[in-house]
């Protein structure tokens, strides 16, 4: 059952063939018996997922289903879940049960989905490769010896491995697409305030955005189906009806005119990427698309302005855990400031910690006007350069990280090195956009990822091009051994 | 730009968060690297950019001022390191 997809799931369980509780015993069978080798889940929630699933066959057999209802999927730890420990991949949080459940959650409960449990991730969503996780890291099912990327890391191994036949992940800087690239799956992260922020713990609030993590174009379509919506409780969530992702995957690519970012074709990008990136394109060739070279300007730009952005909005969110509220405390504070600060340095990791000071520095008195506007003013010209392409193409293609998975560790030291894994997929979330990576070529048995960048709302057009090329590829079908 | 041993505790403090000296020198050395790479946007001039405030330049919406939630004090109070009464535990502020 752990090779269908998302819509074959789906009429096996409206036809009989299994049920939703065979099926998530299935996956939750999967998780007992393979995750101890990748690390995937911090928490998985097998009683929960079994009643969930009892109640989804109610609802097959009352003819009430929808084509989500009883099939199983993976929650990142970021997302708030009812009664279900929500840690965030941090030891802050490693003690709290959240007394709601996120919005995203609420959506795909709704629509009859199983949750299985909640997958492991870089603390607070801060990284590329999950090891900056309380928990331990997550391993590449491709090599265990290679990280899966980060943030979604958790989600993106437990997909790729078919512990679960999907996953949502959340995007700030590149943390669906990368994760999705570096593991062999297929990630969107949609358009700013496409899916409600309600209930997913805030890393920086301008730039977060939850997607879907799948094992192709079409279920990632499915899945976005049921996640994204207009929340009033949202104050950034557009309200702008959901498109029909599944009804535009069909359309024929002809015509189409896409840029590559020439920028982003030059040094520093692996050999074998580079390869596979072609190999792509002359696949939307061979359909009829027209693809010319574009330039963005200023997109070199875009990981310094990121370091300022994402910080200051972090260290402003993450005040909240104070030691008072919820989350950790310290033993025995002598006074109030000494609660604050002992319970905030022993609850977060190095990397947080990192953040916080920069942001923390980059708001300070005397500073904001060189750091935070700057980089907001750069964000603008960066944003700029997206509406001038966007005047002469339809689609912005690029590679969707600078190489293959890395050895855990590698980075680890040098924290200016793990920010430029994020250095073609910055750029999107600052300007706001939607943009999907898909498995491109394998380079040297590792997964590769290309990447497309839509204008605001396009996410049908993204899912409809990924969709024609898996139909004619099978970059997008190859599996990790001994999973 | 390289901050002094002096900026780490300052900023720290600003951030409540506490620093031990062992900490002091790799954290001088990672947020000045860190700096280092941010400073690169000095070199655009942006003098007549307009600060982009929102991804989507909308403005934020506003809703009636109505009351949409129910008090559950002690839902939320059960996620408290320590409370009593409905209230949440601090050291003494006020002598």
């Amino acid at each position: 059952m752990h090779d269908k997809t998302l819509a074959q799931l789906s009429t096996g369980l409206a036809g009989g063939e299994f049920s939703s509780v065979e099926l998530t015993r299935h996956f939750l069978d999967r998780i007992a018996a393979l995750d101890g080798r990748l690390n995937s889940f911090i928490t998985v929630t097998e009683e929960q997922a079994l009643a969930q699933a009892e109640a989804a066959d109610a609802r097959i057999a009352a003819g009430e289903a929808g084509p989500l209802t009883g099939i199983p999927l993976a929650h990142k730890d970021i997302f708030c879940t009812q009664d279900v420990r929500t840690s965030c991949g941090s030891f802050m949080l490693d003690n709290f049960v959240s007394p709601y459940d996120a919005a995203v959650v609420t959506n795909l409960a709704q629509a009859g989905m199983v949750m299985l449990g909640k997958t492991n991730m870089d603390e607070f969503a801060m990284g590329s490769s999950n090891e900056t996780s309380y928990y331990g890291p997550v391993r590449n099912p491709w090599d265990s010896s290679r990280v899966p990327g980060g943030s979604s890391g958790g989600s993106a191994a437990a997909v790729a491995a078919r512990l679960a036949p999907a996953a949502t992940g959340t995007d700030t800087g590149g943390s669906i697409r990368q994760p999705a690239a570096l593991t062999g799956i297929t990630g969107l992260k949609p358009t700013y305030g496409r899916c409600s922020r309600w209930g997913m713990i805030a890393f920086a609030s301008s730039l977060d955005q939850a997607g879907p993590m799948a094992r192709s174009a079409e279920d990632a379509a499915l899945l976005l189906s049921g996640m994204a919506g207009f929340d009033e409780r949202d104050s950034t969530s557009v309200d702008r009806p959901v498109d029909d992702y599944a009804a535009a995957l069909e359309h024929p690519l002809a015509g189409l005119k896409v840029g590559l970012v020439r920028e982003f074709m030059q040094e520093g990008l692996d050999s074998g990427v580079a390869a596979a990136t072609e190999a792509v394109l002359g696949e939307l060739k061979r359909q009829g698309v027209e693809v010319i070279e574009i330039s963005l300007p200023n997109a070199h730009l875009s990981v310094p302005a990121y370091y300022v952005v994402a910080p200051a909005e972090c260290s402003s969110n993450l005040s909240r855990f104070d030691g008072v509220r919820f989350g950790h405390r310290c033993e025995d504070p002598k006074d109030l400031e000494d609660l604050y600060k002992r319970s905030r340095s022993e609850g977060f990791g190095a990397e947080v910690k990192r953040r916080i000071l920069i942001g923390t520095y980059a708001l300070s008195a005397g500073y904001y006007d060189a750091y935070y506007l700057k980089a907001q003013q750069v964000r603008q010209l960066i944003a700029q350069d997206f509406r001038s392409a966007f005047e002469r193409v339809d689609l912005i293609v690029t590679p969707t990280a600078p190489g293959t998975a890395f050895p855990l560790g590698d980075k680890t030291d040098d924290p200016v090195s793990m920010y430029l894994q994020d250095i073609y997929t910055i750029a999107v979330n600052l300007a706001g956009l939607p943009a999907i990576s898909i498995p491109a070529p394998p380079a040297e048995g590792l997964p590769t990822g290309f990447q497309m960048i839509g204008n605001h709302f396009e996410e049908a057009r993204l899912l409809n091009v990924a969709h024609q090329i898996q139909r004619e590829t099978d970059w997008h079908r190859q599996v990790p051994a001994g999973f | 730009m390289s901050l002094s041993s002096d900026d780490i505790h300052k900023i720290a403090h600003l951030a409540r968060l506490a620093v031990d000296e062992a900490e002091i020198a790799p954290l001088q050395r990672d947020l000045s690297n860190i700096l280092g790479l941010v400073e690169q946007m000095q070199a655009v001039d942006t003098s007549q950019v307009e600060p982009m405030a929102h991804p989507l330049e909308m403005p934020q919406r506003l809703r009636p001022d109505e009351v949409t939630e129910t008090n559950q004090r002690e839902r939320y109070l059960r996620n408290a390191p320590a409370a009593e009464n409905g209230l949440f535990l601090v050291p003494k502020v006020i002598e």
